[in-house]
């Protein structure tokens, strides 16, 4: 129990609590308006995609560029919830999505359990029985589903407004991350076989896919306010400072506690050598599909908040160009690094959208995005590891390993602690 | 066979009959080999003779063409590798392939991971079976560097030790995996004389501490000739020799492979030449 408060730890959360406390003056005080508002959350709402996709490609070696795509299903599901609660008021997307969501995945859970005893299974041919059952899952979820939406309509109702839309937006991104997981994993099955290279170019397809979907959907299963290239609107504005910050530190801390875990060893050891790793018993297969998983688990979360920051969704938010966004955003901050990546994103928001915008005369303000490569290339001339290359602040590093009683003995010990310091400084 | 006469144990590892084809390149062509428990056994032959590609096959990194692999017993030609190694064989390899960006005590705790004895939501949620667990991984990997004495060095990132050292970590990894049968690829591969000494003494003592079944695939005739029992000599995919080390550096065939046909005759007298050198 003393190891889970050590000073670290307490100074990350002291430190976060200043951080939180100290912005939300400042936006309730006035001091910061709306323009700077909105890049704030949308800096904390790119950590959260950063982190996800530094997770499968930092950390996992896995070059994706499908984060964006997940970060669409992400908004477009949570939207369809939030939309449905404040503008028609009744719980359908709620509770469809909820038991669909959770019946495929209950599926996919239970069949995972069989056909990890299967020997000798090949991808394609897992692909086609996880996705016939989770067809299958979905349909009984809605089919559940529909006869639930009334009593919850009615029970969500005779709680007052302003809590019943706070549980049903946070319940929309919650879900909205659980679709994009779910997504991620049928989608990563056939495709995670692929080599680096492959696996990239087959993510970008999907990405391309879901814009392409979005642009020419104008209903999709009854969601009738999609309206492909035309715009989502009416969806409430619900992401508040509050929110963005309490996802980035949950995101955040259950990022750090799988890395410092043996499935966190095992991820980074699939990066590091593939075949070694096979070859000390390591699942790997296994492994990229977890850390894709959860990777798109972010992504989606991030699309929630994002979808609930405007009100207003518009599928050439989610070009496919857009999924590089994010890659800049883990190479610049340093492949590997939580704290690197948190600060690229909000780096990356506020100076792209806000300071460029403000430091350029009059009439020049597209001008930065010719400023933001230049930047770009002498970034990585100048620091071709990332703003903070592996760095982390001590409570994101990974943790030494508890010194043994034995080494007490003054021997020992003398020739340990040189050892010790220098890794220490190093690291 | 080789098998101590009147014994009906399991063999730990049986292959037979197993073929790979690259193409239209038989890169190993019905090799058969039974290893007992408890036997440290050579394989070599020149180079691209095939002796990585066995072990390949029965580590399950490539799918054999047609054959049979047991491990004691028990059919593993279709397990993935990491099942394999769950199973109880570990390897080392011929270019070190350590995790190079992870400290020296992250590369053996990584051999823990399939019996980590906690899961993930334990990890997220840091629960005291979190906690109780790692801590004993650690203390199993301190112990276990210890014994291979690179305990000093935990901390260090694996890629900057010495190659020697780099050597023994491999090799202390896979240990760490709790294997019955160990497949070491060329071990002493770019080690200077005085490494060839150390490395020999650790695979001595590693095979009784652990109680080890060892397969070594080297290039080195010292160490082979040093510390094998037994050798098979394969040469374009093919065993062309078996015995004991005295009887291999005598075979014909087998100098003949290594040095080209009229090898032998020159072998001969040369070892004639010797002779009378010595006698005059």
């Amino acid at each position: 129990m003393r190891a889970r408060f050590n000073r670290s730890t307490v100074t990350f959360l002291l430190g976060c609590l200043i951080v939180f406390a100290v912005f939300q003056y400042l936006f309730s005080a006035g001091i910061l308006n709306d323009f700077w508002y909105t890049l704030v959350r949308i800096g904390a709402v790119m950590a959260i995609v950063s982190i996800g996709l530094n997770l499968i490609y930092g950390f996992n070696g896995q070059f994706s560029l499908g984060q964006w795509g997940f970060y669409a299903i992400g908004a477009y599901a949570a939207a369809d919830i939030t939309y449905r609660w404040t503008q028609l008021h009744d719980t359908s997307g709620l509770m469809v999505i909820l038991l669909a969501v959770g019946f495929s995945g209950g599926a996919i859970l239970l069949l995972g359990r069989y056909l990890n005893r299967v020997r000798g299974l090949d991808a394609m041919s897992a692909f086609a029985i996880y996705l016939f059952f989770v067809v299958l899952a979905i349909l009984v979820g809605v089919w559940i589903a529909r006869p639930l939406i009334a009593p919850t309509t009615a029970a969500l109702s005779s709680l007052p407004e302003a809590a019943a839309g706070q549980i049903v937006f946070f319940l929309a991104v919650i879900l909205g991350g659980l679709v994009a997981a779910e997504v991620s994993f049928l989608f990563g099955l056939p495709i995670l076989t692929l080599g680096s290279d492959y696996f990239g170019i087959a993510t970008l397809g999907f990405t391309i896919i879901i814009k392409v979907l979005l642009d020419n959907t104008d209903t999709m299963f009854g969601l009738t306010e999609m309206k492909g290239a035309r715009g989502m609107v009416g969806i409430p504005k619900a992401t508040t400072w509050f929110w963005v910050f309490l996802f980035l530190f949950v995101v955040v801390i259950v990022t750090r506690n799988i890395l410092q875990s043996t499935t966190g060893r095992a991820i980074i050891s699939v990066r590091e050598d593939e075949t070694a790793a096979k070859a000390m018993g390591i699942d790997v297969g296994g492994m990229k599909t977890l850390t894709f998983v959860i990777g798109s688990l972010f992504a989606g979360l991030a699309g929630g908040l994002y979808a609930h920051i405007n009100g207003f969704l518009h599928p050439s938010n989610f070009n496919f160009l857009r999924s590089f966004d994010p890659m800049i955003i883990i190479v610049l901050g340093g492949l590997g690094s939580i704290t690197g990546t948190v600060v690229a994103s909000f780096a990356w928001a506020l100076v792209l959208e806000g300071f460029l915008r403000i430091l350029l005369p009059e009439g020049f303000e597209t001008w930065r995005f010719v400023v933001y490569p230049v930047l770009l290339l002498v970034m990585m001339l100048l620091r071709p590891k990332g703003l903070l290359g592996t760095y982390e602040i001590p409570f994101l590093r990974s943790v030494m390993p508890p010194r043994r009683k034995r080494e007490a003995q003054p021997t020992n010990s003398g020739v340990q602690a040189p050892a010790a310091e220098t890794s220490g400084g190093g690291g | 066979m080789d098998a101590p006469m009147g014994s009906e144990r399991v063999p730990r590892i049986e292959v037979r009959e197993l073929t790979k084809m690259f193409g239209g390149l038989r890169a190993v062509s019905a090799f058969d080999e039974t290893i007992y428990p408890g036997e440290l056994v050579g394989l070599i032959g020149p180079n691209g003779a095939g002796k990585t590609t066995v072990f390949n096959m029965v580590t399950g990194l490539y799918a054999q063409t047609s054959g049979h692999i047991a491990f004691d017993g028990i059919s593993i030609e279709a397990l993935a590798p990491h099942e394999i190694t769950q199973l109880g064989i570990a390897r080392t390899f011929q270019n070190v392939r350590l995790f190079p960006n992870l400290t020296v005590l992250d590369n053996v705790r990584i051999a823990y991971h399939p019996h980590a004895g906690y899961n993930l939501t334990d990890a997220i949620r840091r629960s005291g079976r979190f906690g109780h667990k790692e801590k004993e991984l650690s203390e199993r990997a301190q112990d276990f560097l210890a014994v291979f004495g690179l305990d000093q060095r935990q901390d260090e990132i694996a890629r900057n030790l010495p190659y020697g050292e780099q050597r023994r970590l491999e090799i202390a990894r896979a240990l760490a995996a709790e294997p019955a049968l160990l497949l070491l690829d060329e071990p002493a591969a770019g080690m200077n004389p005085k490494e060839i000494v150390v490395l020999m003494d650790l695979i001595h003592f590693i095979r009784e501490k652990f109680k080890l079944t060892i397969w070594l695939i080297e290039h080195q005739m010292r160490v082979v000739m040093g510390i094998c029992e037994r050798i098979v000599v394969v040469d374009f995919g093919e065993v062309i020799a078996r015995g004991t080390p005295q009887e291999i550096q005598s075979d014909p065939k087998v100098i003949e492979a290594y040095l080209g046909r009229g090898a032998v005759a020159v072998a001969q007298q040369l070892s004639e030449k010797r002779c009378h050198a010595a006698r005059s």
